[in-house]
């Protein structure tokens, strides 16, 4: 963490507790690249792109990105713990599952399936983080097994159930307008249409960055990704920081699969394969190393943003589709080089 | 195996290997209660074995299976099924199928280049092979005795002629799995006779989300866009959605069908529906196997058998709804 901490003057000042300039502050966040890079991008395609700048698109544009920003919430407090999780994407799609299928096959309230999916979601992301602290196998290893097992659970279960592949739709049962309202509404700002993903995606965020700068738990998930032994050696509960985090991304999986079936009524079961990637691509260009121990919630989320903006911008701007994924790897890279070289001035200048 | 039995208490297991015999043969008279349904001359039990490119959990491939097997069922077939997307894995299962010693093979060839040796191999094996889905020109040329599936360019065409039909003069082409060769088919076969202008919008058929502000955002930027071409079932409910939220006059159009899709089309939320018939494909291969073996015959006489396009509107919707709803159209 580099957190500049101002401590009380001393008779020989120690060069970590010098107070440094705001500006200098700011350019230690790691965040800071993620932000000129969105600002660059944004710009980029409000010159471009007509129809970019247009309230309504921004709001389209904010939509991708909390979709993918709801999940970058958890996944970047993981990988600041220095953990990765690739069954994030499947268990999207398991935890959607989990609440049509209940809800369906014993006619619930889909409150019921909701309740039943939160619980069960939670136990999957604890069923990584036991494994994980108990092998002490590389977390790498042990999501790509749950990845596995989930997407085979998705589609095994879903077919013994409904004989489909996809579940039954959920549409005119009890409490799904309510369940509606709270995952999957449009509100109305200023005459603009605005999912409530994105309060919901700047809520868990901010709750993130609140866990993360102010709270002890935050030291520790800093402390177990920057260097677990010492931390354990000073008295930090290594383990359970490790499983709660785990949790914390099953949350964020249990939300966005929330997202789904009450979006769109009817899940099928092989989606959210590759999904993963998404969502540590946006806490990568946010500033989250890949080592642990270095990143921010923020920066997640203006990875998203920034990931949120190519996808759609590059639709806005009409340009020939058999290059769309040129673009979209190209958008990245740059953002994440800008983000770099950012971060790399800092460290060097003294 | 007699060298095994020969030795010492050969008697007992010679009697075991009765048992074990009676055992089997009584399971398979069992399993095969429905062949005394089936006409004379049903002929022995077949062991097929079905190789497509289908990824995990796909609608589609399911109904597929779904006629193969009713198609088995009817047959007396034992029939087994295994899928990579793969091109390479692909030809091992298929491998892995000649190993079994099955009686007949159905593949996609969805990549032809990578089929060609293993099906060579099964030429040499004398083991029969239907293609079906993918792969109508390689079909032949790769050894197959027959083909099932839809010509995606006529399919295409289909659809753009229902897209002209509904009034549209800009729409969009939704691929949803970048860089499948059947599916720009269907946008150019559609682009053909459609007559207006047809683009092609790229999403991300894993993720529903993304679907969405896609279409949403491609509504966004044309206000033109008066009609939308989707290539799968899932994805037309997702653009009716999308339309509704922008406001758009876009009408819209599929591939493919399930029972939601019928629904919507019944309540006029979406115009129409191409549906290539999986169902037929699987059953159609299945029973060519069969009477290949049991009386020679090959459907189409060696040039592809079209599956498709059935074109379903609200005027034939109600009578599909019944099959769609079992899963089976």
């Amino acid at each position: 963490m580099t957190q500049a901490v101002a401590g009380p003057p001393e008779a020989r000042p120690d060069e970590r507790l010098a107070r440094r300039s705001p500006v200098r502050r700011l350019l230690g966040r790691p965040e800071l690249g993620a932000l000129l890079g969105a600002v660059a991008l944004f710009a980029f395609f409000s010159i471009v792109a007509d129809a970019f700048l247009r309230a309504g698109s921004f709001s389209t544009v904010l939509y991708a990105a909390s979709t993918f920003g709801i999940m970058a919430v958890g996944v970047s407090l993981l990988m600041i713990g220095g953990e990765f999780d690739l069954s994030a994407g499947v268990m999207v799609t398991s935890s959607a599952l989990i609440a049509a299928l209940t809800a369906y096959q014993f006619t619930l309230n889909v409150w019921a399936g909701v309740v039943i999916s939160l619980v069960l979601t939670l136990a999957l992301g604890m069923v990584n983080g036991v494994l994980y602290v108990r092998t002490r196998l590389p977390s790498f290893i042990i999501t790509l097994a749950t990845f596995f097992m989930l997407a085979g659970l998705n589609l095994g279960v879903t077919k013994a159930l409904t004989g489909n592949v996809a579940s039954d739709s959920v549409r005119d049962m009890d409490g799904f307008a309510s369940a509606r309202a709270v995952f999957a509404s449009d509100v109305d700002v200023l005459g603009v249409n605005v999912k409530v993903t994105v309060f919901w995606w700047l809520a868990f965020t901010a709750v993130a960055t609140w866990l993360l700068l102010r709270t002890r738990v935050g030291n520790w998930i800093f402390a177990v990704g920057g260097a677990a032994g010492s931390a354990r050696a000073v008295g930090v509960p290594v383990d359970r920081v490790k499983i709660g985090l785990f949790m914390g991304v099953a949350f964020c999986a249990w939300f966005s699969g929330m997202h789904l079936v009450f979006a769109f009524a009817t899940v099928q079961s092989g989606e959210g394969v590759g999904n993963e990637f998404l969502y540590i691509i946006c806490a990568v260009i946010g500033g989250c190393l890949l080592t642990g121990g270095y990143g921010s919630a923020v920066g997640a989320a203006i990875g998203a943003f920034i990931f949120g903006m190519t996808n759609k911008g590059i639709v806005y701007a009409e340009w020939n589709p058999d290059w769309f994924r040129f673009f979209l790897g190209a958008m990245l890279l740059i953002a994440t080089v800008v983000n770099l070289v950012v971060r790399r001035r800092v460290e060097r200048s003294p | 195996m007699r060298g095994v039995f020969a030795r010492g208490t050969s008697r007992g297991l010679a009697v075991l290997a009765a048992a074990g015999l009676l055992a089997l043969s009584a399971c398979s008279s069992s399993g095969g209660k429905k062949s005394e349904d089936t006409p004379e001359g049903a002929g022995p039990r077949l062991k097929i074995a079905m190789v497509t490119h289908s990824g995990a959990g796909d609608t589609f491939w399911d109904i597929v299976q779904k006629g193969a097997k009713a198609a088995a069922a009817k047959d007396n077939v034992e029939f087994l099924y295994s899928a990579d997307p793969d091109g390479g894995k692909q030809a091992q299962l298929v491998q892995a199928a000649l190993d079994k010693k099955v009686d007949g093979i159905i593949v996609t060839l969805a990549k032809p280049d990578a089929m060609k040796d293993v099906l060579a191999r099964a030429a040499a094996a004398k083991v029969p092979v239907v293609s079906i889905n993918s792969g109508a020109e390689e079909s032949a040329k790769l050894g197959a005795v027959a083909h099932f599936g839809q010509d995606e360019s006529i399919a295409g065409e289909a659809a753009g002629t229902e897209l002209a039909k509904i009034g549209a003069k800009k729409a969009l082409c939704v691929v949803h799995e970048q860089g499948n060769v059947g599916l720009e088919d269907r946008c150019a076969g559609a682009k053909k006779t459609f007559g207006g202008d047809l683009q092609n919008l790229f999403v991300q058929g894993t993720n529903m989300p993304e679907v969405k502000s896609s279409i949403t955002a491609k509504l966004q930027a044309d206000k033109g866009i008066d009609g939308i071409l989707t290539l799968g079932a899932p994805f037309a409910a997702t653009a009716v959605d999308a339309v509704k939220e922008t406001g758009s006059k876009a009408r819209i159009g599929t591939f493919d069908l399930n029972k939601d899709l019928i629904a919507s089309i019944n309540s006029g939320a979406i115009e129409f529906a191409v549906d290539q018939q999986p169902y037929l494909q699987g059953y159609g291969a299945v029973d060519e196997l069969w009477l290949l073996k049991n009386n020679g015959n090959v459907l189409g006489g060696g040039r592809p058998v079209l599956t498709g396009p059935a074109i379903v509107t609200k005027e034939n919707a109600g009578q599909l709804e019944a099959f769609a709803n079992r899963g089976t159209r």
